[in-house]
């Protein structure tokens, strides 16, 4: 029976896998523009003028991706990036549809909560992604087939500053290229 | 007692007053796409009474020069305006420097704006001490209307330096990340928040500007690409490079004070860790090698060592370390929480984010002696980055529910507001002084 359960989550996973938007393909746009303030001119006592600045504008690129059928996020305790036993299973059928499928590449993507600095909650994230990288590891999938990166708090799933909603950022999402 | 408060109490309300005249005076000359208001709130200790009479000609120009000029004076902490009651004064006449002495002023600022024949401003003025009866200079700008600004925080920088002896900072420029309905925009201000220009617009996150040392260019943390990675971005062309795309995250680009060398965190090896990358470009050289989070590195300015956040003893703390590499030596001792390190470009002071009672708030710490002064009230400071001239600090903060930005001097003792009008405000990076 658990059996079954398991293979028709794989099944769904991978049905979801196929139909995920490819977002390594985002265009980056370096365009150069016209200037926008003119170079300033010298005055009868002293210089003042400044460097243009000039907008870039990467365009409205990526598109959220479509949510993969079956789980693919795995949530974490405040400052922690201890796997919690029951995202054990979420981890060991993406593992065994990585090792199937070794052209399969996908992205583990590490999130925080609110509190703190960017930069150093960027570094948190990384930990948690190369938590799920490893435990994928460990499961035999091939390392070249993984890549951890971090949001930090960049890009929470829900907005609030709950410990509810800030319980549903702290998380790692695996995300097929 | 009793007179002494009542006298307190008068001189916050004239304040009040003033400022309000000054929001209402400035509101009504400030270009339709201002970005910021600026409120003073705090008393610094010992100010300068300067007054900064109107200049003569300055209500045929589309910019008010000696309110700016004002403004910027006391967002320094260092000066006081004394009410000139709207008396406008040109560079030529020579004042009643008895009457402003009996105004209370130490100095006065005097000037006109006139219109040349080819367009441009000529814009003169000139600092007295009404205390001495001195004529203590005077200069002269020729600029375009979109340099009017600029010329009145020239302005501002040669009486701060003039009556304070240090270098001014106001005619130096920020940079910063807003955040409006999911767009995010990096953008290049003048050091009061005003004339904002955009240099990227991008619907993923933009983090953690640093401003190379000629100012010519900003690194920074785009994740565009569906991960951080970092560019350097030409302010005045807008050509970008990509100079850290590696497996994994690349974030948190520091310069070294000769603009050669990024020091980056990235992952490519498993965790976050420091690596020197050449600014052009290239393959990255690791400086420290450990199983914890090393990252937010920033050069000391003699760019001998290098201050980063590590949590090798357990909890997010700053080091310094040799800037090639090496034994690196905790920094901060009080609290379990201390990360993104400034240090002052006079090597001076460190300011930094210390988690106090699970607040986030801005702290400096003088170097030398290992001395903490928390600086502020509030709970989600984030960011401080130094004024080149090492007297005030700009940092994002919490406020209202928006995420702002202030600067502050170093003491804490004076703080201003730049208040964005649309969204959320936050990463701010002070540029280096610019050439004349």
């Amino acid at each position: 029976m658990k059996r079954i359960f398991l293979i028709l989550a794989v099944t769904a996973l991978m049905a979801g896998c196929g139909s995920t938007t490819n977002l390594d393909e985002v265009p980056v746009v370096d365009k150069t523009g016209t200037s926008v303030l003119p170079p300033g001119a010298n005055g009868s006592g002293s210089a003042v003028g400044k460097g243009d600045v000039t907008t870039v504008d990467v365009g409205a690129s990526s598109q959220n991706a479509a949510i993969v059928g079956g789980p693919r996020v795995v949530y974490f305790d405040y400052d922690s990036y201890v796997i919690k036993p029951e995202f054990q299973s979420v981890i060991e059928a993406h593992a065994r549809y990585l090792k199937a499928d070794k052209s399969r590449k996908v992205a583990i993507e590490g999130h925080t909560d609110e509190r703190g600095g960017r930069e150093y909650n960027l570094a948190l994230g990384q930990k948690r992604a190369e938590a799920v990288r490893s435990a994928l590891g460990l499961l035999g999938v091939v390392d070249s087939q993984v890549e951890a990166v971090s949001f930090g708090k960049e890009k929470p799933a829900v907005q609030g500053s709950d410990e509810a909603a800030m319980a549903k950022n702290r998380r790692a999402e695996i995300r097929y290229k | 007692m009793a007179i002494s408060s009542l006298r307190g109490w008068y001189k916050i309300e004239t304040m009040k007053k003033r400022i309000l005249l000054c929001l209402l005076a400035g509101m009504a000359c400030l270009p339709v796409l201002a970005q910021f208001r600026v409120e003073v709130s705090g008393v610094g200790l010992t100010q300068l009474p300067i007054a900064v009479s109107a200049f003569r000609g300055q209500d045929s120009a589309p910019q008010k020069i000696a309110a700016i000029v004002q403004a910027d004076l006391e967002r320094s902490g260092q000066f006081r305006g004394v009410d000139t009651v709207g008396v406008a004064l040109d560079e030529g006449t020579r004042p009643d420097v008895a009457l402003w002495r009996q105004k209370g002023a130490d100095s006065l600022v005097t000037g006109s704006v006139s219109r040349l024949a080819d367009g441009r401003y000529d814009v003169r003025f000139r600092l007295w001490d009404v205390v001495r009866g001195q004529d203590l200079g005077g200069q002269s700008y020729a600029v375009t209307q979109a340099d009017l600004r600029l010329s009145a925080h020239r302005i501002a920088d040669f009486i701060y330096e003039k009556l304070t002896g240090d270098k001014g900072a106001f005619s130096t420029r920020i940079t910063y990340v807003t955040k409006a309905a999911q767009r995010y925009q990096l953008w290049v201000a003048d050091a009061d928040g005003e004339n904002a220009q955009s240099a990227l617009a991008s619907p993923e996150p933009i983090i953690s500007p640093a401003w190379s040392p000629n100012g010519s260019q900003i690194a920074y943390v785009s994740f565009e690409s569906r991960k951080p990675v970092v560019y350097t971005h030409d302010v005045a062309t807008g050509k970008r490079r990509l100079i850290a795309n590696f497996r994994g995250s690349n974030s948190a680009p520091a310069w070294s004070p000769d603009g050669r060398t990024l020091v980056v965190t990235l992952s490519l090896d498993g965790g976050s860790q420091l690596y020197a990358i050449d600014a052009g470009g290239g393959e990255p050289r690791r400086l420290a090698q450990n199983s914890s989070i090393d990252t937010e590195p920033v050069y000391a300015p003699d760019g001998k060592n290098i201050y980063f956040v590590s949590d090798r003893g357990g909890a997010p703390q700053i080091y310094r370390m040799p800037a090639t590499g090496g034994g690196a030596e905790r920094v901060t001792f009080t609290g379990t929480y201390n990360i993104s390190p400034a240090i002052s470009p006079d090597g001076r002071w460190l300011a930094y984010i210390s988690r106090v009672s699970g607040a986030f708030k801005l702290h400096v710490m003088e170097l030398a002696s290992g001395a903490v002064t928390a600086i502020t009230d509030t709970t989600a400071d984030e960011s401080p980055s130094f004024a080149p001239n090492s007297r005030l600090i700009v940092y994002a903060t919490q406020s209202q529910g928006r995420e702002a930005l202030m600067t502050t001097t170093v003491d804490g003792k004076l703080k201003a507001r730049l208040t964005g009008q649309n969204g959320d405000i936050r990463e701010p990076g002070w540029g280096p002084f610019q050439k004349q």
